[in-house]
């Protein structure tokens, strides 16, 4: 039987009075995708930015279990340690490729800025890590000069992709991967997610608010409304047999084309 | 007691044993060193003392500020090449102009010290003038252009060519402290960076010079980290220099009025040019000798003869090459 990857139990926090995560709480296994789903303003993103320890909760905690196999509480950690883990064991992949990249550093100076944060000092194995990489997301080799600044939406969040993935992570958080792309650029992005954290044995917490790339991508589905976790379950049961009147009323209102 | 006596009250704390000339540590009895040597004048410099200008404390700033300057480079002394925050003044000089340098040379000038200012090697152009000037008329110390006979030396990029030795305090006047700025905007963030000397992303700016130019192309403002914990930028100074800040015998300063900041090499400090294992650091090299000199090996100014493009490559360092001449060597005077 696995041990739990990640492990979050009663996470809350307020903006003032306003509740925005209410006691949530779930675990994921090393190699699974969760998808977290709902409206906007349902607490989704807060949710995700307490697992990743930007914002500090007001209750409950985050464990990780680390290298060594041993879960430790991530709010134990000190700061050198926390930011260690998440620019080697973890990944973030933001919504907006501006706030996850160096928008005036070239691709490959992106790509290999985690590098030389753990001491690689040898230019030439930097950038054939680098080229490896841009290649593994699908971004020609003659690119690697050029700055994020002049990629389409697309490469910049599969520049972000690769720049996450180039030291070896466990766990990668996504925000709203793939919006503002339109369908076409999402279906090839959502391949190669999909493609790649299968490869690697990626566990994934994806937060969408769209239910199709939550069937593609993810095994497990979370549904939040309000702060609260309404519903969990497999992706298939949630999507095809939703139980709670709001997940119903969220997977009828998808269009169908 | 007059107000240059208050300053006697306050001896400088960074007179080293090595420092020629001063009296005893921590006394208050007049210093009644004589100054030494006076050399020649050269390039119609007043040697000797004048007397300060009436209204004005020793050396331009109130003992209150000196103090709570040296504090700042006490502290920044016993932390090589962390930044120390300070309150900087407003100096009599535009930001940009050295208020950094000009607050720290204020604060380390003692009755006995003789003054030497730079500016791009030079000791005769515009803000090397002003700067001495502006220490002779308000403390009344001895100015020199040579490096031997200094004790402190002010300057805006150049590290002289002249070895420097035990007890001469190097200050640098710095634009932009902080090397992590390049990829950091925010203040608190750098800060963070330094405390965990999280210093990846300064290897980021190298990549990107090399994978723009084939090579390291950044040649001043070259990060540096000292002591082999904190990564500082030696600011303007180009990076022929840096070879000279590692285990330098004499005290470097650094002063940045602006931005608020005093940060120090110690004597014999290791300073250590950031690079790749596949793309060392390297000074740059000239292809001439100075064309009024001969010197090799030395950092070269290139000037512009006539508007037919003829160039004369000469040294930087204009003291060292005025010794060089006075000692007899030639150069070729040809333009190239």
């Amino acid at each position: 039987m696995s041990e739990p990857l990640l492990q979050v139990r009663g996470l809350t926090k307020r903006y003032g009075t306003r509740l925005a995560c209410a006691d949530v709480s779930f675990d994921i296994d090393p190699g699974e995708v969760l998808a977290i789903v709902g409206e906007s303003g349902s607490g989704k993103s807060t949710l995700l930015s307490l697992v990743a320890t930007e914002l500090a909760p007001d209750a409950g905690t985050v464990s990780y279990r680390m290298r060594d196999d041993v879960l430790r509480d991530l709010a134990g950690l000190s700061e050198a340690e926390r930011r260690a883990l998440m620019r080697t064991d973890w990944g973030f992949v933001r919504q907006d490729a501006a706030q996850g990249l160096r928008m005036t550093v070239s691709a490959g100076g992106n790509v290999g800025e985690r590098l030389m944060g753990l001491g690689e000092r040898h230019y030439g194995r930097i950038r054939g890590q680098a080229l490896d990489w841009l290649g593994r997301v699908e971004i020609a080799a003659d690119r690697i000069d050029d700055p994020p600044t002049r990629f389409s939406g697309g490469m910049r969040q599969r520049l972000q992709i690769a720049r996450n993935l180039v030291t070896g992570p466990r766990l990668v958080l996504m925000d709203e991967p793939t919006s503002g792309l339109d369908v076409s650029v999402q279906a090839r992005l959502l391949d190669l997610i999909r493609r790649l954290s299968a490869e690697l044995g990626l566990a994934v917490i994806i937060v969408t608010h769209d239910l199709a790339v939550a069937r593609l991508l993810s095994h497990r589905i979370m549904v939040m409304r309000a702060g609260r976790v309404i519903e969990t379950g497999l992706t298939d049961r949630v999507l095809d047999d939703p139980e709670h009147a709001y997940t119903q009323l969220l997977v009828s209102s998808v269009l169908v084309a | 007691m007059s107000a240059t006596g208050t300053h006697e009250l306050f001896p400088s704390p960074l007179r080293g044993g090595g420092r020629g000339g001063g009296g005893a540590e921590g006394t208050t009895e007049p210093r009644s060193a004589p100054p030494p040597p006076p050399a020649p004048p050269r390039k119609g410099e007043e040697r000797g003392r004048t007397p300060s200008e009436a209204g004005y404390n020793f050396a331009y700033l109130d003992e209150g500020t000196k103090r709570m300057i040296r504090r700042a480079i006490l502290k920044a002394i016993a932390v090589p090449g962390y930044q120390v925050p300070f309150a900087s003044r407003e100096m009599p000089m535009p930001y940009g102009w050295g208020t950094g340098g000009v607050q720290v040379t204020a604060a380390v000038l003692g009755r006995a010290d003789v003054l030497k200012v730079i500016d791009q090697g030079a000791d005769d152009t515009t803000n090397a003038v002003s700067i001495r000037r502006f220490f002779a008329r308000t403390s009344g110390v001895a100015t020199t252009t040579r490096t031997t006979e200094a004790t402190i030396i002010q300057t805006r990029h150049r590290i002289p060519e002249t070895p420097l030795r035990e007890g001469q305090i190097l200050v640098y006047q710095v634009p932009i402290p902080e090397p992590l700025r390049f990829l950091e905007p925010r203040e608190t963030e750098t800060r963070q960076l330094h405390a965990l000397a999280e210093y990846g992303s300064m290897h980021v700016k190298l990549y990107e010079d090399i994978s723009r130019h084939g090579h390291i192309a950044t040649t001043y403002a070259y990060p540096v980290e000292v002591a082999g914990r904190y990564v500082m930028d030696p600011s303007p100074t180009p990076k022929f220099d840096n070879p000279k800040m590692d285990h330098s015998p004499a005290l470097q300063l650094f002063g940045a009025g602006r931005e608020r900041r005093i940060y120090a090499v110690p004597p014999y400090t290791s300073v250590r040019s950031l690079d790749f294992e596949d793309h060392p650091f390297r000074v740059q090299r000239f292809e001439h000798p100075c064309a009024l000199c001969g010197a090799e090996g030395v950092y070269l100014d290139e000037m512009l003869l006539d508007d037919a493009g003829r160039r004369m490559f000469v040294c930087s360092d204009t003291d060292h090459c005025e010794g060089r001449r006075a000692d007899g060597h030639v150069g070729t005077g040809e333009a190239v």
